[in-house]
């Protein structure tokens, strides 16, 4: 088996250099890849294009890059949650391309597909579709969306093992698994590493080979965005 | 008397039939979950990768992994599943679901919709909502007929960016039920207890159609 396995964080985004574009697992703070988000704020590289369905919050995820200024472009579905985000935003500081929820999973899905382009309704007859191609398949319109293409991927596991094999757990699988495959590097931060075997093949959910880089993270705060419960009874 | 957004959760609710799988958008949709009826078995799905999404967890069960499309803490249920969001997504576009609910700043009289952005206000996003609108095969949107000012957000046109364009069909605010019929217009079907047919056309600013007598929404 081939391994995958660097130290730590810092190391695993030692390349990842200002104007970069990055791609970002998680939806909200649920499965977003803490430790490399973190390393990246150490480093202070700059200019960066991140593609990732949310910008975090204010003090967390990719909300702290965002801080530093080190995001010249943010490509989500989402950022409500980010009342600096919005701020840079509407003065102008951060690039913003706000793209449906499901088109940027396809856009990702396609680049680890092999697939150049792929065919959606969502945001026809809507500003979204402004100067794109538009190809009509049995009387409905599509847009052409074109697959991500990204210098790095990040994404956090569950379980992942020196081959680099992955398994996400519940929720936060989300994003996870369709930007492992996009990256032209791909990089996983893991709550367990183990040794090649002894992850059951029939239960991987990213195999290895869209893995370049993997390391066990550590101390993952998983912060709750929105503490939600019933009452006993 | 015009309903609340719980009552309009519950009126809704009653469009759900047994076998559906459902998508609840965030706001009053979310609400509905608490009124399916009993006795018919509904799967709900959640646009982040969940079907069969259970109710809040109990304090102190709380799961940080497992989230719904709001950023709230759930449960899974017997029969659950788990999935990436390019499936998520896949299955809504391929309408495996059966139903989808959310809400709207404006809809017009030809379905278009629009509740993802205010220019110069609001720039949170659209989420899931274009792919949702775009594909879904039954939607029923859960909106104010009215904002605070009064006015009218049933409209010949939207004024704000669209989110879809002739995508819904169903309509229930605080005040009425409406189709929006193919051939353009808002069809009256249900009136709030009390709210007046009158009060209804000063209320909607598109084109209001009412044949014979409105019935009032019933809940039970």
């Amino acid at each position: 088996m081939i391994n995958k396995v660097v130290s730590d964080a810092e190391e695993a985004i030692k390349d990842i250099s200002d104007g970069a574009t990055i791609m970002l697992g998680g939806f909200g703070l649920c499965g977003i890849p803490e430790n490399c988000i973190n390393a990246l704020v150490e480093k202070n590289v700059k200019n960066l294009i991140c593609i990732s369905n949310n910008a975090g919050v204010d003090d967390f995820g990719i909300g702290l890059m965002l801080k530093k200024r080190q995001v010249k472009k943010m490509i989500s579905s989402y950022v409500g949650e980010n009342a600096e985000f919005e701020r840079q935003l509407l003065s102008g500081e951060l690039e913003v391309d706000l793209i449906p929820q499901g088109t940027l999973a396809t856009r990702c899905l396609a680049a680890g597909y092999g697939m150049p382009a792929i065919f959606t309704p969502a945001g026809v007859g809507t500003e979204v579709a402004e100067g794109k191609e538009i190809r009509n398949f049995d009387g409905k319109d599509y847009l052409m969306e074109y697959a991500f293409d990204a210098d790095f991927a990040i994404v956090k596991a569950w379980k992942g093992d020196t081959a680099g094999n992955l398994i996400f757990r519940s929720t936060s699988r989300n994003f996870n698994p369709v930007m492992a495959m996009a990256g032209k590097i791909t990089i996983a931060e893991v709550e367990e590493l183990v040794e090649a075997g002894e992850l059951d093949p029939d239960y991987i959910h990213t195999p290895g080979i869209y893995v370049h880089r993997i390391f066990q993270g550590k101390d993952y705060e998983k912060r709750i965005e929105q503490r939600t419960v019933r009452k006993v009874n | 008397m015009a309903f609340t957004k719980e009552e309009i959760a519950q009126r809704i609710a009653k469009e759900i039939k047994d076998g559906y799988y459902v998508n609840l958008g965030i706001g009053i949709p979310t609400l509905v979950a608490n009124y399916i009826p009993k006795g018919i078995n509904v799967v709900l799905q959640s646009e982040n990768g969940l079907l069969g999404m259970g109710p809040f967890p109990f304090e102190g069960e709380e799961d940080a992994d497992l989230i719904n499309a709001g950023k709230q803490t759930i449960t899974t249920l017997l029969g659950s599943s788990i999935f990436d969001s390019a499936m998520s997504f896949g299955m809504i576009r391929a309408q495996k679901v059966d139903l989808t609910i959310l809400g709207a700043m404006e809809v017009s009289e030809n379905g278009d919709i629009a509740n993802w952005k205010i220019p110069g206000k609001m720039v949170k996003g659209m989420g899931g909502a274009m792919d949702l609108v775009a594909s879904a095969k039954n939607i029923i949107v859960a909106m104010q007929h009215i904002n605070k000012a009064g006015e009218s957000k049933l409209l010949p046109k939207c004024t704000l960016p669209l989110t879809g364009v002739k995508c819904i069909k169903k309509i229930v605010t605080e005040l009425a039920v409406l189709d929006v019929l193919p051939e353009g217009g808002f069809k009256l079907l249900e009136r709030a207890p009390g709210v007046s047919v009158e009060f209804i056309r000063q209320s909607t600013a598109g084109k209001l159609i009412v044949e014979g007598d409105i019935p009032e929404m019933r809940l039970d």
